[in-house]
């Protein structure tokens, strides 16, 4: 059991660029809005590079950018999980088409863009960030277990981390076997839990399985579309609103990650 | 940090399936590396190929996470009594108890790729591929907690070639912290056309088998492996001589997607970190097991980190000459001929290189030598600039 405060949040998804679009959408204050799209624009990334960058990426390093801001975190120190269930769909697409086609032609940027960490490998690069930085995936679970990770990292460092989870929206056959049809990314900078923290206090703890939590109807599309949006919902939703209460996110088939909102 | 004890640990890769035939090929100096004869599209490379998966599906009831990953994972769990094992401690221990840490580059895209040539006359996925399951990176822990029926704390890492190594470490943390009684570590990688074709447009591939730190190295042969390892915490009556991991190490290097830091900057951050959280200083490490992939860069880089901060009493080499590159499985590959270091007192030499690179120390190895140890380092580095070591030691009576 680990209690924390999560110093900042950020998110994006097509309609929603940030964390406060996305609170004043979950709290019933705005109604989503009418026309949705466009890409996001992490500062950190120089025009040029975020032109040719993969959608993952921008969207990583936007919500990872907006996460520290509000934390007042300085990147270049924080030590940082990223998760995604798919990597890149559009990636993926691209090399296995590729590789059908005419293996010759692979694009080596492709190719070193299609790791699963490289959203970490380019926040590291624009940050400076060195301190330990993972990557990791686990299906339906992914966003609960990359929580999970993040929290047993604060517990064993002492040490703020940076939690970053996202999925692009798919293309191509692969696209339509993922059933991934919408993009979202969100990220919270947890901190440990001393005398004057800022933001939410959280307890972390995992539990044998009971109800999960719901999905805000707010997130039900989203989340029907985009397992990331999926799996962090409820916990969302905890922290979009000001009472205490719990949120319950599916880690395994035996266990549930329990967040229990402090005063 | 508290020490690990490493209850089983076991290894398959092109040298053969499990610690023995690791060990016994690596004294005979036979590598495993051949002709590539495996890609759709011909590549002219040497690879490190597992051979009779194609002939060795699932069984049945897991008919759903059959794919070369996935087979290559399932023979790997079944040598030296690995699996044995995870059942036994499953009758012992709540299943929410026991964890799944492993790493995987690649996962079942080999499947993914298949899928693309084989495309329905939809243009979608023909019926036996139509598995989401195995078309996502969580393919490989999803397969082992169904297989297992361990029920705790499930990840797949996939930070490329530092994969199979991190894996080690954040099993390690859960036990740290109370959260497991026993985690399954390791990483399991297996050829597809992604990687062979992917390190080709990036001329990284030896046209021959790889010589790591050779002055002539001309780039790496990939290879394909499934490591294993079952961790709990260290205890009072474990024997003497028992291998733990004792400490770990993670970096990044924030330099480059596909190019090491020039000074190796992050990789000496991984290695520094880990010999702390081991209570141990350089001159306590017998053998290293240098990530060594024989890209030029990789080796002068990491050639000129050791040299600078390890005695010459230290001995390392790279034992990609074996094996080849195993990618997201090299760090549980080479936790496994680190730990037969440890286990056997046969330190491998740098098989396939004759004439070192001028950056090398004295510590290179090139021929095999027998000389017991008592700690030892592995190193994994990986794109996006991933670093991870692990230290390893007989005992825990080193801090």
């Amino acid at each position: 059991m680990t209690e924390f405060a999560v110093a900042g949040i950020g998110l994006w998804t097509p309609g929603l660029p940030d964390w406060p679009a996305a609170r004043a959408v979950l709290t019933g204050a705005a109604a989503w809005p009418e026309a949705a799209g466009g890409r996001p624009t992490p500062s950190l990334m120089p025009a040029n590079e975020r032109r040719r960058a993969p959608d993952s990426v921008l969207m990583a390093l936007a919500v990872a950018e907006q996460a520290c801001a509000a934390a007042g975190a300085d990147p270049a120190t924080v030590a940082s999980v990223f998760a995604s269930v798919f990597g890149d769909l559009a990636i993926n697409d691209y090399m296995c088409a590729t590789l059908r086609d005419d293996p010759a032609q692979m694009s080596p940027t492709k190719f070193h863009n299609s790791v699963h960490n490289a959203p970490s490998g380019y926040w590291s690069i624009a940050t400076g960030a060195m301190a330990a930085a993972t990557s990791l995936a686990a299906g339906r679970e992914t966003f609960a277990a990359a929580l999970h990770e993040a929290v047993v990292q604060l517990a064993d460092s002492g040490e703020p981390v940076l939690l970053v989870a996202y999925d692009a929206i798919g293309c191509g056959p692969v696209g339509a076997i993922a059933g991934c049809r919408a993009s979202f990314a969100c990220a919270l900078v947890l901190t440990p839990d001393t005398a004057g923290a800022q933001g939410s206090r959280l307890r972390a703890a995992a539990a044998t399985t009971g109800a999960a939590g719901a999905v805000p109807d707010a997130l039900a599309a989203l989340a029907a579309d985009n397992p990331i949006a999926a799996g962090a919902a409820p916990l969302l939703a905890l922290l979009a609103g000001q009472a205490t209460g719990a949120a319950r996110l599916p880690l395994s088939p035996a266990l549930d990650l329990v967040l229990d909102r402090l005063p | 940090m508290q020490a690990c004890r490493i209850l089983v640990h076991t290894a398959t890769s092109c040298l053969g399936s499990g610690r023995a035939a690791h060990l016994e090929a690596l004294a005979a100096r036979r590598s495993g590396l051949s002709a590539n004869d495996w890609t759709a599209t011909p590549l002219a490379t040497a690879i490190g190929r597992v051979p009779g998966l194609e002939g060795a599906p699932l069984p049945a009831d897991w008919a759903r996470w059959d794919c070369r990953n996935n087979r290559l994972a399932w023979l790997g769990l079944r040598q030296d009594g690995l699996f044995d094992t995870l059942l036994e401690l499953r009758t012992r221990l709540p299943a929410h108890r026991l964890g799944i840490a492993v790493g995987t580059s690649t996962a079942s895209i080999a499947e993914t790729e298949r899928a693309y040539r084989e495309l329905d006359a939809d243009g979608g996925f023909p019926a036996d591929l139509r598995r989401p399951e195995i078309h996502q990176p969580h393919s490989l822990a999803g397969f082992l907690q169904e297989a297992s029926g361990w029920h705790g704390p499930c990840l797949t890492i996939s930070t490329a070639c530092s994969s199979g190594a991190k894996a080690w470490a954040a099993g390690a943390r859960w036990l740290q912290q109370g959260l497991c009684d026993a985690v399954l570590v390791g990483g399991c990688d297996s050829l597809c056309g992604s990687t062979l074709h992917g390190f080709a447009s990036l001329q990284l591939t030896s046209p021959q088998a790889c010589r790591p730190f050779d002055a002539g190295r001309d780039g790496i042969s990939i290879g394909e492996a499934a490591a294993f390892a079952i961790l709990v915490r260290a205890g009072e009556d474990d024997p003497a001589n028992a291998p733990h991991l004792a400490g770990y190490g993670e970096s990044a290097d924030a330099h480059h997607m596909s190019a090491p830091h020039p000074e190796g900057l992050g990789a000496r951050m991984a290695t520094l970190q880990a010999l702390r959280r081991a209570g141990l200083a350089p001159t306590d490490i017998g053998y290293i097991n240098l990530h060594g992939t024989a890209s030029r860069l990789n080796d002068e880089v990491e050639a000129a980190m050791v040299t600078g901060l390890f005695p010459a009493t230290t001995l390392a080499s790279s034992t990609k000459g074996w094996t080849g590159h195993t990618l997201g499985a090299a760090g549980a590959l080479e936790a496994t001929i680190s730990l037969l270091a440890l286990e056997h007192g046969l330190l491998p030499g740098t098989l396939g290189c004759t004439q070192p690179d001028p950056a090398c120390g004295p510590q290179l190895l090139l021929d095999n030598a027998r000389h017991p140890v008592d700690a030892v380092l592995s190193n994994s580095f990986g794109f996006g600039g991933s670093n991870a070591s692990l230290v390893f030691t007989r005992g825990i009576g080193h801090d």
